[in-house]
């Protein structure tokens, strides 16, 4: 019953999977850090710059966003992301879109940590003379991180399920093989089953590991 | 969230004035280049020439033929969606709290299971199923199988909503109900519900901006015919004008979620400073922890 999976390579397109979570979890993990310092800074057009960013970018449909960084940036406008291979520039262009999404909901996590902490230990830091960005670097940021592990983990694994999204502008990921085993094989249950394994593995784990994590690390006030 | 005035720098004094503003001007430099390396590139491209944007503000056929029956399949399928998600999300959500533990575990599983599952997914499963299963014609098919996934996802999402509304509320509550006697449906038919659905309407209207945001996925791989849907056909027939058909789609998204967006946190100003509810009320943060699966601990709003 299951000799037609002898054909696909379903290890591989997990894989992409992962690759793709890993690879857009950095890059919106650091834009979506620099956005909230922008966010809660005291230069008035970096704060406008983040808000609207965020406003933004959190609205349009992410499906919206993979397809432009295909249609728009590549075919339009030759952006390749210095790959040269069609699969490659793919990959690239949808770890940018889910790195430009995913950002957003980082930063307002990052942000809404940075409010846990209290004013008293910030204007304490700022007593004994520590600027803004040591201020944020030393004492706030440290903390900030402790308490957004649990919002972080969420941002995490709606990246994971997101990146099914990616099937849309064909980077072979679990999504697109999906659809193809879906139309070649006449076993549709059995075929979701697996696909649907396949994401309980990855995501009730992670949301299980990081939720304790979270737990572990919180800052107890 | 409201902006209280930030305890991050002190109100800005001579040297600090001269310093942010040595950063504003960093910054404009390199938000210039970016926005001019930008222009640049769709001016090489074509992308700017007016014939390229004035159907969209000269030619109506546009809006008429493309636009907005797409937003109507959007609106539509987002509506039904939460509609349907709605009921099937109160029923598991209360299933959840139930006393009998076979009832409790079984709800438990199927939201578990489906939150976990990344919406396309379903969609596709859905999508298979109704033309293996059914005999629904073609032309809707992806209208159920978009719908499907949606309430499917949303329903579980909606169904910890739900827990979490009921569960804000203060036991006091629950203990008054008793001692006039009533009985559990009756408590949570009369007293927990229709307070808690005031307490989670503005997470139920941030919801509504996911759900329409993941229509979109339809438009891309079930060839549901919403805005997302929309550019192909629009580009072909108005010169290849992608980037005027995406920026002006996108911006009607971002019009249309802005929208909900503010209503919800709106809503929820308005609730938390009410004097009638109890006060209790489920964010529209809360909603994205929510739609994670794994461990909850209880409320994690409470105001």
């Amino acid at each position: 019953m299951f000799d037609f999976l002898q054909g696909y390579d379903l290890l591989g397109a997990f894989w992409v999977t992962v690759q793709l979570t890993v690879y857009s979890a950095i890059g919106s993990l650091i834009w979506g850090t620099l956005l909230a310092a922008m966010r809660v800074s005291p230069v008035p057009l970096m704060r406008g710059f983040g808000t609207a960013y965020v406003n933004v970018v959190r609205n349009i449909p992410l499906t919206v966003i993979i397809v432009f960084t295909s249609l728009g940036l590549f075919q339009t406008l030759g952006v390749s992301l210095g790959a040269d291979r069609f699969t490659t520039i793919n990959f690239r262009l949808a770890v940018l879109g889910l790195t430009a999404y995913t950002s957003a909901f980082v930063c307002e996590a990052v942000r809404s940590g940075i409010n846990t902490v209290p004013l008293g230990q910030v204007e304490a830091a700022r007593a004994i003379g520590l600027s803004f960005p040591q201020v944020l670097r030393i004492i706030v940021l440290p903390q900030a991180f402790r308490s957004v592990v649990g919002p972080l983990a969420s941002v995490l694994i709606a990246l994971t399920k997101n990146t099914t999204v990616a099937a849309a502008i064909g980077v072979a990921e679990a999504a697109l093989l999906m659809r193809e085993m879906i139309e070649n094989e006449a076993q549709l249950i059995l075929i979701s089953a697996i696909f649907a394994l396949g994401f309980l593995c990855l995501t009730l784990p992670t949301g299980l590991l990081l939720g304790w994590v979270a737990k572990k690390v919180a800052v107890k006030r | 969230m409201k902006s209280k005035p930030t305890v991050l720098y002190d109100v800005p004094g001579p040297r600090a004035r001269r310093r942010n503003l040595l950063w504003t001007l960093l910054f404009l430099i390199a938000l210039a280049a970016v926005v001019w390396w930008v222009v640049a590139s769709l001016a090489e491209k074509n992308q700017l020439e007016w014939d390229k944007w004035a159907p969209f503000f000269t030619d109506a056929r546009v809006w008429e033929t493309y636009i907005l029956p797409a937003l109507k399949n959007t609106v539509i399928a987002a509506a039904l969606a939460m509609v349907l998600a709605l009921p099937l999300g109160a029923f598991l959500g209360i299933s959840r709290l139930s006393e009998h533990r076979w009832v409790r575990g079984a709800a438990g599983t199927v939201v578990e299971f489906f939150r976990a599952i990344p919406v396309l997914i379903l969609m596709l499963f859905a999508d298979a199923a109704y033309s293996e299963f059914t005999d629904i014609s073609p032309d809707v098919r992806p209208l159920y199988a978009v719908v499907t996934g949606l309430v499917l996802y949303n329903a579980s999402v909606l169904a910890e909503v739900v827990r979490a509304g009921i569960l804000s509320l203060p036991s006091g509550q629950t203990d008054a109900a008793k001692a006039i006697g009533m009985r559990k449906g009756q408590t949570m038919a009369y007293v927990l519900l229709p307070q808690s659905v005031t307490a989670m309407l503005p997470a139920l209207v941030s919801q509504l901006v996911v759900i329409v945001k993941d229509t979109a996925l339809g438009g891309a791989m079930l060839g549901f015919s919403e805005l997302l849907a929309s550019v192909r056909p629009m580009s072909a027939n108005y010169g290849a004008n992608t980037i005027a058909c995406f920026t002006v789609v996108a911006v009607i998204f971002v019009a249309l979620n802005f929208a909900l967006t503010t209503f919800a946190s709106w809503l929820e100003g308005r609730l938390r400073r009410g004097k009638k509810s109890t006060g209790a009320v489920v964010g529209v943060e809360a909603v994205e922890e929510l739609a994670t699966p794994g461990e909850h601990m209880g409320p994690t709003d409470k105001a």
